[in-house]
């Protein structure tokens, strides 16, 4: 049952590094909120001010309602999990699922059944009389989770929890996170640099660069609609094929010229479009929004000749080089076409995107 | 030394007990020559100078030799032999001169312990019997106690203390630098230097005792320190405290760099305050570390000696087992009194030392 905001929110570290700018971001109750970015984008950061582990530099954060800037870890009623499971090593796993409850004072029996039934939750109440180090890495994550569970706080601040496991426990322990979620109906804001993990546990993502908030928006939201080339390129994998294209008008029409080959654009499009006539802009397609022909059509086809076939079983990856950069397709996964074959790749036009060559926000 | 299991061409016994005999002949040459350096310097009537310059010569030039020879020798035999024998070619040498220097007068000592005096009469357990009932010596142990707890706990406490605050200020280095300093000063330096500390002088004269003149400053009566019944030995404790603290310090300083700064910030969201997180997850933490250093310590204060003989010698009150010891032995010449207190301080020391050393090997100290 908690609100969390922050409302333009800066980190300075000494040195003058600006590690967050100006953040806003407005965490409803029961929300699950994931900043997603790359190393160095200040999403850690942004959770550490949230945790009250790093001082705000500027803005003004509220949990509840309440300005927090100057309240301590302890006081906020948040819990954390940490990358490195952070457990602490002399204690048994009953003892660390404890130990918040114990310095809170709560009665024996109360604590005894609060760590039973989330260990009973996390599957691991035959490893409550172990130490951490005679626990798996999945093991210790979610003791690293049910030691936040139990102490049923405000807010839960997920640090890149799933990073340190391997790629098939990080699968399932991301849809149990997000049962998780579900089951307990808490507010949780999650640090990742992976975008599947943000695009399949978040209601709301938030992507960051430099500091900076790109995107606010659902996964969906995010993925249809990327207001810049950054957030567009960052969310979906394979990323979205970005080309450098002129726009040109012919007759009625207004081509995006490659070089090579010109795309005939939509009649929307064609609207915001217009002004740019005799530019160039960014033309982007998602790898899923093109497809294999095996004829050139003038308007509708990037030529390219295959450069590397990754074939995955429920489809194929076709790395295209066009005449000036590269192109990924997604197409059926019986279609394997051999390198260095001359490929002809149609695109779903509706959903081809612009980006200003200088601005690179997006064109619409 | 067996030259079978040879794995290349094969050669004829003769040719091999040739090979074996030249071996030995090589290394008995080698031992020859250091003989002769040996005797040559215990003889000669040359020059200090010339001496010198021989014996450092004879003595580097001769070992390096020995060590050469020897393992040229081993290598001489099969390869699995070879591996065996060797370690021992390095570590026999420094083997044999411990064993020589602290093996065998522990074992001496344990021997005369049951003679008299003179080291003539079998005199059976009489010298453990004094050691355990004389008034003096039932002093040493309460007072050694007290070293033990005081001291220890006080170097420990302060050296923990001292590290948790330094972690947490700028000048870090500075600070642990100063305290640090005093480990390099010897136990018969600090007795010099507190000596002036404790100086009194009668009332009304000056006081050149740092301690009495502050007392007197503040218009109380100078104290005669070392007289002081119980006090006079922590004062003495004290000094032993000053110079290890800073040992303490350094090794809990470095503990503490290696506690993870997640599991403190895990900690401080879990709502322990500053003094809970070092209760409940630094201390703990770095649990290994205060063994170590507390049983090194404890081992420095069964032992202690030198503040205790150049402070006060042991006068009022203030005996200590290793400076009863000292005076059965070398004040009194009863080998008999003097070698059974020694051997019941190696047997205080032992368990601890033990412990440190099983401690050491557990974290990979070896």
């Amino acid at each position: 049952m908690a609100t969390v905001q922050l409302k333009n929110i800066s980190k300075v570290y000494e040195g003058g590094v600006k590690a967050v700018d100006s953040v806003n971001i407005e965490v409803k109750d029961r929300q699950f909120v994931v900043l997603v970015g790359p190393s160095g984008c200040g999403k850690s950061t942004t959770l550490r001010m949230i945790a009250g582990l790093e001082d705000i530099t500027e803005g003004e954060l509220y949990i509840d309602g309440n300005l927090v800037n100057d309240v301590p870890p302890k006081d906020r009623d948040i819990a954390m999990v940490f990358q490195n499971y952070a457990l602490y090593p002399h204690m048994t796993v009953y003892d660390n699922m404890a130990f918040g409850l114990k310095i809170r004072k709560f009665p024996k029996e109360e604590i005894e059944q609060r760590v039973r039934e989330a260990a009973k939750i996390l599957e691991i109440e035959e490893l409550l009389d172990r130490k951490p180090k005679a626990l798996s890495g999945g093991q210790r994550q979610r003791v690293a989770v049910g030691r936040a569970i139990v102490r049923k706080p405000k807010v839960f601040l997920f640090d890149e929890p799933l990073s340190n496991l391997d790629a098939k426990l990080r699968v399932q322990m991301r849809a149990e996170i997000s049962s998780l979620h579900n089951r307990l109906k808490a507010t949780m804001i999650y640090v990742t640099h992976d975008q599947v993990e943000a695009l399949t546990m978040a209601d709301v993502i938030v992507v960051m660069k430099f500091g900076v908030i790109q995107q606010i928006g659902g996964p969906l939201d995010l993925y249809n609609n990327p207001q810049n080339k950054f957030v567009a390129g960052f969310i979906g994998s394979p990323p979205m094929n970005f080309l450098e294209a002129a726009i040109e008008a012919d007759g009625d029409d207004i081509y995006a010229n490659e070089g090579t080959f010109r795309l005939k654009v939509t009649a929307e499009q064609k609207k915001f479009l217009t002004p740019y006539i005799g530019k160039s802009v960014t033309f982007g397609i998602r790898p899923e929004d093109v497809s294999f022909s095996n004829t050139a059509k003038d308007g509708v086809t990037i030529n390219g000749t295959v450069s590397v076939v990754e074939p995955l079983g429920s489809e194929t990856h076709v790395y295209t080089s066009t005449s000036k950069s590269q192109v990924i397709g997604k197409i059926e996964p019986t279609l394997v076409p051999a390198p260095d074959s001359k490929i002809y790749l149609i695109p779903d036009m509706a959903k081809a995107k612009f980006f200003d060559l200088e601005t690179e926000q997006v064109i619409n | 030394m067996t030259t079978i299991e040879r794995q290349d061409k094969p050669t004829s016994s003769l040719i091999k007990l040739g090979r074996i005999a030249f071996s030995v002949l090589v290394l008995v040459g080698v031992l020859f020559v250091l003989w002769v350096g040996f005797i040559f310097l215990r003889d000669s009537n040359a020059s200090q100078g010339i001496i010198a310059i021989i014996a450092i010569v004879w003595g580097v030039g001769g070992i390096a030799l020995l060590f050469w020879v020897a393992d040229w020798v081993v290598n001489r035999t099969s390869t699995a032999t070879a591996k065996r024998l060797q370690p021992f070619i390095f570590v026999g040498p420094a083997l044999i001169i411990l064993a020589w220097y602290l093996f065998i007068p522990t074992v001496r000592s344990l021997y005369l312990s049951f003679f008299d005096a003179q080291s003539k009469n079998f005199v059976g357990l009489a010298n453990y019997v004094f050691a355990f009932t004389d008034s003096k010596m039932r002093e040493s142990f309460t007072n050694n106690l007290l070293w033990l707890v005081i001291g220890t706990g006080g170097a420990v406490g302060f050296g923990l203390i001292i590290a948790l605050l330094t972690d947490r200020v700028k000048m870090e280095k500075v600070f642990k630098s100063i305290i640090f300093m005093p480990m390099a000063i010897s136990f018969v330096g600090a007795g010099v230097i507190w000596r002036f500390i404790y100086s009194y002088k009668p009332a009304g004269e000056d006081q050149i005792g740092l301690l009495n003149a502050i007392v007197t400053f503040f218009g109380g009566e100078p104290q005669a320190w070392f007289t002081m019944p119980f006090w006079n030995n922590i004062f003495l404790i004290a000094i032993l405290v000053w110079l290890q603290t800073g040992y303490a310090m350094v090794i809990i300083s470095s503990a503490l760099k290696g506690v993870p700064s997640t599991i403190i910030e895990a900690g401080r969201i879990d709502g322990a305050g500053e003094f809970r997180i070092i209760r409940s997850i630094i201390i703990p933490f770095i649990a290994p570390t205060l063994v170590t250093v507390s049983t090194t310590i404890i081992i420095i204060t069964l032992k202690i000696f030198d503040i205790v003989f150049t402070m006060t010698n042991g006068n009022y009150g203030t005996e200590v087992i290793a400076s009863m010891q000292y005076k059965q032995m070398f004040r009194f010449y009863h080998y008999g009194r003097g070698s059974a207190i020694a051997i019941v301080l190696v047997l205080a020391v032992i368990p601890v030392m033990w412990y440190n050393l099983h401690q050491f090997s557990k974290r990979e100290g070896f």
